[in-house]
């Protein structure tokens, strides 16, 4: 009976802290229609507002690949950018043959999921049997390679259909009805201007709801078993490859989402350092950390905080990526080292919060 | 001769590699970690050349070796402040870490040195050696770095095998527990690999920024990740495998930049490694390790 008792006591618990965090996310997009409708948010925090939710998603997903499945993957940015060139692909080949905005819109975000976690899939399949540490370099070499290839690729488009070279947009031999799609290092430009504050949020609630509830479900919990121990989860008979290549491909087809949303979102598309870079990838594995590793809701507070206050603290800009590698050092040795966990438990406050992340988790 | 002279300079670019790799090597043996700021240990390294020289007016040979010393330090720094206070954390803590240390140190460089890269003036003085009536040209830093490669592989090889501290550090790298039961300090050892393997990143800034001279904060990482996919190449843990690795794949790059592309150099360079990774994990001389329960 007692027991019984604690499960439903935990069943609810999850639902609630879900509720919550929902609900805080539609109250803040509330409050944010209302301010748009009455003039009162600058044209500074309009610009934030997708951007916001793509952030979000992005720390979100990766959380899946670090928090809950234990394996670092610094290639983020890569799945991204799969996700909105393909995305921002798909929808200017079909600007002229969809009309309807909403029903184009919708596939070309289903195509630039596919496509990443395609590639989530190639990827896992090569590294997820071997140890962590490869994982990290491998990730990071798609990344690379992605951007790389990005840019030597031209891809146009006539009454023959598609034309592809790796060389320039001459060589494509495109009849005069045609038109260069991804140009290469100049990228794509022209993409509809789809995405909006409603839709990047509607797309937040339903990847947070997918992500929370894969956690709770039965793959999550094998998911989590052999993040703790993968020999000890063998041994209970869970197919590890499965079950890894699941939450990773899922990790990577979010992110695509988010590629999408972020392409949809500007005018001009292309793969640079600074926009699906190793640093971006970083720059979410920060919102992972600070957020708290294995924390969902965590992730998003820390998304929504380290995207706005730099828009706030334009002084400190120089300082910032130094802040950042500063908490991630910080972060990572007061949650492991020995001597700052028997600090922690010796003071009782700390204690306090202690006990109550522990009973969230 | 075009394709003798691509593979001279590859080798002498892949002689570099295996020395950055030397140092991942090494670490990753003996602490059990991937050491992401060792690239930039190397840009590090590059601007205290610079500066020494530049700057200071200082012979060069000063300069490399007052780079190799301030390396060294750097090294045994990041290795007590960060690394040591994880070591029983999990590999996913300290690769974070690791990721923030490189960070840290890119940033620190962006903030005292700025955003627009400096030109570097070689360390190497020697002319060019010319054969085969001019057709066939070997640049001065070539002609320094394949011998320093060898030399420093085989020294390094014999420090092992024969010294006291060497062998240490192979115990250390076999069992870290059974190694203190006999009386080797692990702290020491895996600090004094930290200085070796930061001191041969100086060595290895030296030759590199000798023959490609553009020097910024984020020049150390990206042959950094080469020498590490060079290390995984040839096998992780094994000093010949180092050396292997990264002249094989300094080969490759610079063949591919000639011949395929050279935007996309970098790019198969990558695809190599998850090559390597999909047909033999362990690398061409690494050993299988079978994970104990």
């Amino acid at each position: 009976m007692n027991n019984r008792g604690n499960i439903f006591e935990r069943i609810n618990k999850n639902t609630r802290t879900n509720l919550i965090t929902i609900g805080i996310i539609i109250l803040a997009y509330m409050v944010f229609q209302i301010m748009i409708v009455t003039g009162n948010l600058t044209n500074l925090m309009q610009g934030l507002l997708v951007p916001l939710c793509y952030y979000s998603i992005l720390a979100i997903s990766l959380n899946l690949t670090v928090g809950i499945l234990g394996e670092l993957s610094l290639g983020h940015a890569g799945f991204m950018c799969v996700g909105a060139f393909t995305g921002a692909f798909f929808s200017n080949s079909m600007v002229d043959i969809i009309h309807n905005t909403f029903l184009r819109f919708s596939l070309a975000i289903i195509t630039g999921a596919i496509f990443a976690a395609l590639f989530g899939t190639l990827i896992g399949v090569v590294v997820l049997r071997l140890r962590g540490d490869y994982l990290a370099i491998v990730t990071l070499a798609f990344g690379e390679i992605i951007k790389n290839v990005i840019n030597v690729l031209y891809i146009g488009f006539d009454s023959r259909g598609f034309h592809i070279s790796m060389k320039d947009s001459v060589s494509l031999n495109l009849l005069g009805d045609g038109k260069v799609i991804l140009n290469g290092a100049k990228g794509i430009t022209g993409t509809p201007n789809d995405t909006t504050f409603t839709v990047s949020v509607i797309l937040l609630i339903a990847i947070y709801l997918i992500i929370t509830n894969l956690i709770h479900s039965r793959s999550g919990r094998a998911i989590m078993a052999i993040r703790d121990n993968r020999i000890a989860a063998e041994s209970v008979g869970i197919d590890i490859t499965k079950f890894k290549l699941l939450a990773f491909t899922l990790s990577a087809s979010m992110a695509g989402i988010a590629g999408v949303l972020y392409s949809h979102n500007i005018s001009s598309l292309m793969a640079t350092p600074k926009n699906f870079g190793y640093n971006m990838s970083i720059m979410i594995l920060v919102f992972v950390v600070l957020g708290g590793i294995g924390n969902i809701r965590g992730s998003i507070i820390a998304a929504v905080l380290l995207t706005l206050l730099p828009e706030y603290l334009r002084f400190m800009n120089d300082y910032r990526m130094l802040i950042y590698a500063i908490v991630l050092i910080i972060m990572m040795i007061f949650n492991w080292n020995p001597a700052c966990i028997a600090w922690r438990k010796s003071h009782p406050i700390q204690r306090l919060l202690r006990t109550k992340i522990k009973k969230e988790a | 001769m075009s394709f003798i002279t691509y593979l001279i300079k590859g080798i002498s670019l892949g002689s570099v590699y295996s020395i950055i790799a030397l140092g991942y090597t090494m670490v990753y043996g003996i602490a059990k970690m991937l050491n992401f700021a060792h690239g930039d240990v190397i840009m590090i390294g590059g601007y205290i050349i610079f500066i020494t020289m530049s700057s200071m007016g200082m012979n060069p040979a000063v300069a490399v070796l007052a780079s190799i010393v301030c390396c060294a330090a750097l090294g045994v720094t990041i290795e007590k402040i960060a690394y040591k206070p994880l070591r029983k954390a999990s590999s996913l803590a300290v690769l974070i870490t690791a990721i923030g240390v490189s960070y840290l140190l890119q940033n620190v460089a962006l903030l005292i040195f700025g955003a627009d890269s400096k030109s570097f003036t070689s360390v190497i003085s020697i002319p060019a050696l010319k054969l085969a009536g001019d057709k066939l040209t070997i640049s001065g830093e070539t002609l320094i770095t394949i011998p320093a490669c060898i030399i420093i592989m085989v020294s390094l090889s014999i420090f092992i095998k024969k010294s006291r501290t060497g062998r240490a550090m192979l115990a250390v790298s076999e069992d870290k527990d059974a190694a203190v039961l006999m009386g080797v300090n692990v702290s020491k050892t895996i600090a004094i690999t930290f200085a070796i393997g930061s001191s041969l990143a100086a060595v290895a800034s030296a030759l590199m920024f000798s023959a490609y001279p553009s020097l910024s904060s984020t020049s150390g990482s990206m042959p950094g990740i080469k020498a590490f996919v060079a290390a995984v190449f040839g096998g992780i843990g094994s000093i010949p495998g180092a050396m292997l690795g990264g002249i094989l794949l300094g080969v490759i790059e610079i063949l591919s930049r000639a011949y395929i592309s050279s935007q996309l150099a970098d790019a198969i360079v990558f695809v190599i490694l998850i090559i390597v990774l999909l047909v033999k994990p362990t690398g061409i001389l690494g050993k299988k390790m079978h994970e104990k329960v």
